[in-house]
């Protein structure tokens, strides 16, 4: 799997609290668009995957956009769990000659489509009846609990989040194409800013976007040919640890060493590279509390060191490990993070609003606290 | 089982509240929560605790488990403070703490619930400045919802308020 296929066109809508267009519209512009970019005509497409959670299907954008015959297609679940594992399932696909060219594509209307936790009918079973008539009712509940535990156990501090959602903005502030873009932070705003779910406030919390994206994945042979400057995927995993609760991961032993250490096993254990080799991250941020959490699993610091890691302008540009460069889930956009594999294509193709120097490698993460995945992208 | 004290009525301020929805594997935490008992699932082969409650044992595969009693004693490991957005009986109870307990029991075993005042006050009705991580707290049970449709939660409150 090494370096055996690439990301070679990226594509998405503008991102707005609210578009007027529907959902598989936005994903045929999207997947359009990044096949453009990879100039690569439609009736080539022979691979798709997607998350669970998509709402547009395989037949619908296949046939609406030109695809040819199709002989791949791949649902990851666990919401934004599955992003990075969409692109990992196609380089899967042309490594071993399923697909020639892949489509992974996210589609989604959460900023104007309605919040997913309002619906007690689908989810009351497993394991909602432990948590839902509680008051656990919302995401942000679910991971507070998980950050007032670490706050406790490790001395972070609010300060620390706010490293993170500032590190966003700042980076959002750079790019055009963000929903923050002309929307400065400050620390006064942070702490002073309404509560969400204690110790959670309304910074800490992503945005809600209307929005699409789509990347082109092909074998590395192939991304030879093609229109942009390949991106490889050179390493590329799933984790989902033993004894995982989900998002509730409060049954499990060890509560605060989520999916992010298992998936980090696989990914280095398949790499040339370590963790001091990453130039630039995109990691996960539904929630500012799950960049420590990462930054511990994927191995750039120590257990319990992910919001010292933040200090001193480390997640900022210059710093030791510039963080979501195009402002993330919590500045640019919230599509279940595929705008953060995105970015690491045009970090490593030096195109990005906010370009690191020279980077050639991007570790791109999806959501922790649930079954995840991640990219270890190079240029 | 042991004679039960009927619980008090729900408040009107509660009705709103989401009432648990028991899977299979489930169901005899809540029959046994009715009765005013906290039990959790526990392995027949090998004796392991389990919660959640599921089919069958991680450790040994054995599929016959037992209800083990608990001492309903047991401390806040973690909590939040949930403010609007929120759903309607929740928004009006806002803002209100949700706990995780470790049982005194088997700290292993964990919980979510409320901190309340006394056992038949509603939700939000403990004091902010009690909540604390390793406080020692003790379930209480409190029947919710209405008609045909009523349920008994467990809900913890301080063992020195």
């Amino acid at each position: 799997m090494k370096d055996a296929a690439a990301i070679v066109g990226i594509g998405r809508t503008p991102f707005a609290k609210q578009l007027p267009e529907s959902e598989k519209t936005l994903a045929c512009r999207a997947i359009l668009a990044a096949l453009e970019d990879a100039g690569i005509a439609p009736a080539e497409v022979d691979g798709f995957a997607s998350y669970t959670m998509e709402e547009t299907d395989e037949v619908e954008v296949a046939k609406s956009i030109g695809a040819g015959d199709v002989t791949f297609f791949a649902k990851a679940g666990y919401g934004g769990g599955g992003s990075c594992a969409t692109v990992a399932h196609l380089a899967a696909a042309v490594a071993t000659g399923q697909a020639t060219v892949g489509v992974a594509w996210r589609s989604r209307k959460r900023g104007s489509g309605g919040r997913p936790w309002r619906n007690t009918t689908v989810q009351l079973p497993t394991p909602a009846q432990w948590t839902r008539p509680f008051g656990l009712l919302r995401p942000a509940d679910e991971i507070a609990m998980l950050t007032r535990r670490y706050m406790h156990e490790y001395g972070a501090t609010r300060d620390h989040l706010f490293n993170v959602a500032l590190a966003c903005r700042n980076r959002a502030n750079q790019n055009p194409a963000a929903m923050m873009y002309e929307r400065p932070l400050t620390r006064e705003m942070y702490m002073t800013s309404r509560w969400i779910s204690e110790p959670l406030c309304l910074f800490d919390n992503c945005l809600e976007t209307d929005g699409a994206l789509a990347c082109v994945v092909v074998s590395a042979d192939r991304a030879r040919d093609c229109r942009s400057r390949p991106v490889y995927v050179h390493s590329a995993a799933q984790g989902l640890p033993a004894q995982h609760h989900g998002m509730v991961n409060y049954w499990a032993e060890d509560p605060l060493r989520g999916p992010a250490w298992t998936a980090a096993q696989q990914l280095w254990k398949h790499a040339d590279l370590c963790p001091q080799d990453v130039d630039v991250a995109q990691i996960y941020d539904a929630f500012t509390a799950l960049v420590p959490l990462s930054l511990e699993g994927y191995g750039f610091c120590g257990r319990g060191e992910g919001a010292a890691f933040t200090e001193g302008g480390a997640l900022e540009i210059g710093g030791r490990l510039p963080l979501n460069t195009s402002g993330g889930g919590l500045s640019e956009a919230y599509v279940h993070g595929f705008n953060l594999i995105t970015e690491g294509v045009r970090q490593l193709r030096g195109t990005s609003t906010a370009q690191v120097p020279d980077a050639a490698t991007c570790l791109v993460t999806a959501g922790e606290g649930v079954p995840t995945s991640a990219l270890l992208l190079r240029s | 089982m042991p004679a039960r004290t009927p619980p008090p009525a729900p408040s009107p301020a509660e009705t709103g509240l989401l009432l648990p929805v028991p899977d299979d594997d489930g169901a005899p935490f809540w029959s046994y929560a009715a009765a005013g008992e906290l039990r959790v699932q526990a392995c027949a082969g090998c004796g392991t605790r389990r919660f959640p409650p599921r089919p069958c044992c991680p450790r040994c595969q054995s599929f016959d488990s037992d209800w083990q009693r608990t001492s309903g004693r047991g401390r806040i490991w973690s909590y939040v403070v949930a403010h609007p957005p929120l759903l309607p009986g929740y928004a009006e109870a806002a803002p209100y703490n949700v706990l995780v307990v470790e049982l005194a029991d088997d700290p292993a075993i964990r919980l979510v619930g409320n901190l309340v005042a006394a056992p038949d006050a509603p939700l939000g009705s403990a004091p902010g400045d009690r909540l604390r991580i390793g406080a020692p707290v003790r379930a209480v049970f409190r029947e919710l919802g209405g008609g045909d449709r009523r349920m008994t939660l467990p809900r913890w409150v301080l063992e020195r308020p």
